[in-house]
């Protein structure tokens, strides 16, 4: 008998997204839809480890779905709304019969671009997009933002209120919206991937917003930047175990183990860059980090080639993190004092006043130039601006590691 | 759907910094597309009174709700398929370039 836990899984990855759409196409009612699918999931759990898993799991999900449905609809209907929830019963009826996995990749989008509708709050976006679309439960989403459980079941009333109220409409946008719209669907996903990669405690978080990523990719094959930001987040992703020293501190690349890299996530990463095929913001960021990937030391990397792609993407987004990290990539292509000129015009500039990075920047390349002195002035001052624990950290040590 | 759009500005005192016609056009497209059903501009906030009454007394003030720099300086209520169309239409709206729009749903009494 298959594993229950894993066939669940896998219609859980396959499967939330589409019969969720489907019962929002018909009843309208979100947290209907939501509630009635975590519903079914949580029968197939004991009911399968009874009866064996069923020849359609998929099919079995969305009846078991749409039967809760139609009692909730019936228990709760009062005389004056009678009316349309006996359409919407007859209509629900005929949804179930004609379920199939297949014809509803549509419904996904609708989701997703409803989800990301821009007239919502940023973190409504996200949670939205968590719950409905990828399917975490109401607390696990909660726990990943750090935030309680009634925050954030009221944070999903209030957006689902709002798309009903405000008259979001559920549907993929017209040909005229839709570069704008999906790029609003692809900065939601690229935030939700930040926060789960940055803290290391939340890689699920990461991990979803990589499946999200794919079925974006799948359901919109011909979408350059959706690929492109597939790719790079992969590419990303592929150094999660290295990231971390064993003192939980944040490593750079240069004091990464490159054997942990993920060698699967970075063929999968490289293999949809090449098929993207765009020159877009994610794609000139998912080159650069291929050609790290593709680098089996530090020094080994192409920074001349990553000197140029920074050069590419400051055309798109002029922005001064976007010039210190070019400064950075010259540092490394044509030494240090090439860089810390860079670095030193872009300090002068005051553009990133308070930023640590930039005092950090200055202080390793002063450190590689062999000027100790100036190198453990610019490591304390951006010690005095880091503000996590953990940068504060890895700049200590690399303060007490001039002293050696 | 019903919506109410607040065509607000911190121009002061005139919010007239759109072309002439402009408004007009705007206009003359939301009956054409059957989506205007009203609109007006509004007198500054010097012009404003604002009435409340607290146990059972009526206070009468000079002024707006709030001091703010921004003011409402006209409304439109428009009746849209949802709120895409109602973004599109109020992003027409030549004011939508030098101030700004709120869009809000109407609460019908049931």
């Amino acid at each position: 008998m298959p594993d229950v836990s894993e066939a669940l899984a896998v219609a859980h990855a396959s499967d939330w997204a589409k019969i969720v759409a489907g019962l929002i196409k018909v009843t309208g009612n979100w947290a209907l839809a939501e509630d009635c699918a975590q519903d079914a999931f949580a029968t197939a759990l004991v009911r399968w480890r009874v009866d064996g898993v069923p020849p359609k799991p998929a099919a079995w999900l969305a009846l078991t779905a749409r039967n809760r449905a139609i009692d909730r609809l019936r228990r709760a209907s009062s005389e004056a709304s009678r009316m349309r929830e006996v359409g919407i019963v007859h209509e629900l009826e005929n949804w179930g019969a004609a379920f199939s996995a297949s014809d509803v990749d549509d419904e996904r989008l609708r989701l997703i671009f409803t989800c990301c509708h821009p007239a919502l709050p940023m973190p409504a976006r996200v949670a939205l997009t968590l719950r409905t679309v990828a399917g975490l439960t109401t607390g696990e989403i909660a726990s990943a933002f750090l935030v309680s459980e009634a925050t954030m079941a009221q944070r999903l009333v209030r957006a689902r209120q709002k798309i009903e109220n405000a008259g979001i409409p559920y549907r993929v946008p017209p040909a005229e919206l839709l570069g704008e719209r999906l790029n609003g669907v692809l900065a939601v996903l690229y935030l939700l991937f930040n926060e789960g990669y940055t803290t290391v405690r939340r890689n699920d978080l990461a991990r979803s917003a990589i499946d999200l990523a794919a079925s974006v990719v799948e359901l919109m094959p011909r979408e350059p930047e959706a690929r492109s930001l597939l790719a790079l987040m992969l590419l990303q992703h592929s150094r999660r175990d290295a990231r971390i020293g064993s003192d939980g501190e944040v490593l750079t690349l240069e004091e990464q183990d490159r054997s942990l890299w993920d060698d699967s996530d970075i063929a999968r990463g490289l293999a949809t860059l090449a098929s993207a095929r765009a020159r877009g913001s994610y794609a000139i960021q998912a080159d650069i980090a291929a050609c790290h990937a593709q680098a089996t030391t530090a020094d080994d990397t192409d920074w001349p080639r990553i000197v140029s792609l920074y050069d590419e993407l400051l055309v798109l987004a002029p922005t001064p993190i976007i010039e210190l990290n070019r400064a950075i990539a010259v540092g490394m292509a044509d030494g240090p004092d090439a860089g810390l000129a860079l670095l030193a015009r872009l300090s002068a500039s005051g553009r990133l006043a308070g930023y640590r990075l930039l005092p950090a920047a200055r202080a390793d390349f002063a450190r590689r130039a062999g000027r100790t002195a100036e190198a453990a002035e610019l490591y304390r001052e951006a010690i005095a601006l880091a503000t996590s624990d953990d940068d504060q950290r890895l700049l200590r040590r690399r303060l007490a590691s001039l002293e050696q | 759907m019903e919506y109410m759009l607040f065509i607000a500005t911190d121009t002061e005192p005139e919010p007239g910094v759109e072309q002439p016609g402009e408004i007009e056009a705007w206009v003359e497209e939301g009956d054409r597309r059957k989506i205007h059903k009203q609109g007006d501009r509004l007198r500054p906030p010097s012009d404003a009174t604002t009435v409340r009454v607290r146990g059972g007394e009526l206070l009468v003030t000079d002024g707006p709700f709030a001091e703010a720099k921004e003011w409402i300086a006209g409304y439109d209520i428009i009746e849209c398929a949802d709120l895409d169309e109602a973004i599109d239409f109020a992003s027409r709206h030549p004011m939508a370039k030098f101030g700004r729009i709120e869009i809000r749903p109407m609460w019908p009494m049931d």
